[in-house]
């Protein structure tokens, strides 16, 4: 009896085999899952890469409530055609801070990795109250509720508490300040506002007020998350290490 | 003639027998089981082909030194350097002097298509017939000029575009907030729209002359006196048939008490300058270019 006539006693043995398939998938796990954390090759640190700023994170959280990633990838491909319509292909680093990350691999609307900068505050308030005024052969849903939706930073801590427990780095410091930030971004003009600390703690943070009108709507979060959205790494200078 | 049954002997059984019933052991197929052999092979020749085995600092690079980025990279360099040449030319190439039906100018007016419909047509309109506070780039009407160095300049450096200096910038006051009364917005609305041929009809008349009066003082000196605009601070015309952000009344008082203004990003930096270039003159001769 050969080793290849073993096998009977596997199947003749339900837990035997149980613990046998377990093997099995362990193994798979080590050596495909494992090595992701500790390979130097997969983990690039990209200079210029940083936590959300506390109004960016109220954002984001907006944009996972609606569902936005059920159209929208935020992944570009390293890909000839990706990269020409939709820029530099994404890098891991950029999403590093996210929790949960926003790839995706279903685009009924375009990739929104780098989608901060292209339009203008007024563009995104316009598509977002109604995308056919703008793209008359858009499919999206009307998203003009968030106008109206006046928001506080009461909770905005926990958030970014809750963030620090799964790994995103926010200091003491970010924390201690985080609505006072919020508040920052929103309104710079405010009485209170000090958009160079926020600058400080969170570089290349955009304090505007984003949807046009008087108070902090979810609008203006949502729009202040998307407009920071692939500006973080400056490509003029960043070398891609052509082994990852 | 009827064929001889061929004699077939049973095959073993597995030994498993339900109340007298035995199960064949029958081998597999001899195809399936070399197939399965071969896919055996083909898994230890890819890992050594192509990057697989983590190690302690990274990954087996494999013998054929396949790497994503590396890929997408020489993907993007083999068309870059197809046009390459006509890249350079396009880059500092002065538009004026491009010739219709040259190469140059017909890849041009390609490669500017293919970057509108990108980068331009979310906002322009997938035919660039604008939107509600997104101008028109079809007509002849032009905020700040429509010959091709306006045009050129207008996408390298935008309009009221808080990342770049070069910006064009121009800002209507809001003139609800302080400066005119209700009742004088209302007149200078009816003015306004007195002016043009399409509003003309739907002008309240009777406040038309105390809005000249209105105008004259807090517009003119932007719009003109004739109210015809002036290109350099991007002030529109307003006597013609275009009203950029509605034309009903109601449209109109809400610039006038509002005073909107339209941002485009600047280009310069986010495309290449054959891509401004090119989609300069792709604009320029889709039918209002000067």
């Amino acid at each position: 009896m050969g080793i290849l006539d073993k096998h009977v006693v596997l199947e003749k043995n339900a837990t035997l085999l149980l613990v046998g398939s377990l093997l099995v998938v362990t193994v798979g796990g080590i050596v495909e899952i494992a090595p992701l954390f500790y390979l130097e090759n997969t983990i690039e640190d990209v200079e210029g890469v940083r936590p959300y700023s506390p109004l960016e994170l109220e954002g984001r959280n907006i944009y996972i409530r609606e569902g936005c990633y059920v159209c929208h990838s935020q992944m570009i491909r390293p890909m000839r055609d990706e990269v020409e319509r939709y820029g530099h292909y994404s890098l891991a680093a950029e999403s590093q801070y996210d929790h949960p990350f926003q790839w995706g691999s279903k685009r009924t609307g375009p990739d929104l990795a780098r989608v901060g900068g292209r339009y203008s505050d007024e563009w995104h308030v316009d598509h977002l109250v109604d995308p056919q005024s703008v793209v008359p052969e858009s499919v999206m849903p009307k998203y003009a509720f968030l106008l109206d939706k006046l928001i506080e930073p009461k909770y905005i801590q926990d958030v970014m508490k809750t963030n620090r427990i799964v790994g995103v780095p926010y200091t003491d410091e970010q924390i201690a300040n985080a609505e006072a930030d919020w508040l920052s971004q929103a309104d710079p003009d405010g009485d209170n506002s000090d958009v160079d600390a926020l600058q400080a703690r969170y570089p290349k943070a955009q304090a505007r007020n984003f949807d046009g009108k008087p108070g902090v709507s979810e609008m203006d979060a949502l729009i202040a998350y998307m407009q920071m959205l692939g500006t973080l790494v400056d490509f003029s200078t960043f070398t891609p290490d052509a082994s990852r | 003639m009827s064929k001889k049954p061929v004699e077939k002997k049973d095959p073993d059984t597995t030994g498993h027998e339900w109340d007298g019933i035995q199960e064949f052991n029958n081998p597999l197929p001899r195809w399936w089981v070399w197939v399965f052999y071969l896919t055996i092979v083909w898994g230890i020749w890819y890992t050594i082909a192509y990057p697989a085995w983590p190690l302690i600092k990274g990954a087996t690079a494999g013998y054929l030194g396949f790497s994503t980025r590396a890929e997408v990279a020489a993907e993007i360099d083999r068309f870059k350097g197809m046009n390459s040449e006509l890249e350079a030319q396009l880059a500092s190439a002065d538009l004026n002097t491009l010739t219709p039906g040259s190469d140059l100018h017909n890849y041009a007016i390609q490669s500017g298509r293919a970057t509108f419909a990108t980068w331009c047509s979310q906002c322009h309109g997938s035919g660039a017939a604008g939107n509600v506070g997104y101008p028109n780039l079809l007509d002849n009407d032009w905020l700040w000029g429509g010959t091709l160095e306006d045009i050129q300049m207008t996408v390298a450096y935008g309009i009221r575009s808080e990342d770049n200096d070069d910006t064009r910038y121009s800002e209507m006051p809001a003139f609800g907030d302080d400066y005119l009364s209700d009742e004088e917005i209302a007149q200078v609305v009816a003015y306004a729209m007195s002016l043009s041929p399409v509003t003309k009809d739907a002008a309240d008349m009777s406040l038309v002359a105390d809005g000249a009066v209105v105008y004259a003082d807090n517009c003119s000196s932007c719009h003109m006196e004739d109210g015809t605009g002036d290109r350099t601070q991007g002030a529109p015309n307003l006597t013609d048939a275009i009203w950029l952000f509605g034309d009903d009344k109601a449209a109109i008082t809400a610039v006038v008490s509002e005073g909107p203004y339209g941002v485009m990003p600047a280009w310069s930096g986010k495309l290449t300058d054959s891509q401004i270039n090119a989609v300069s003159a792709y604009i320029h001769q889709l039918g209002g270019g000067e």
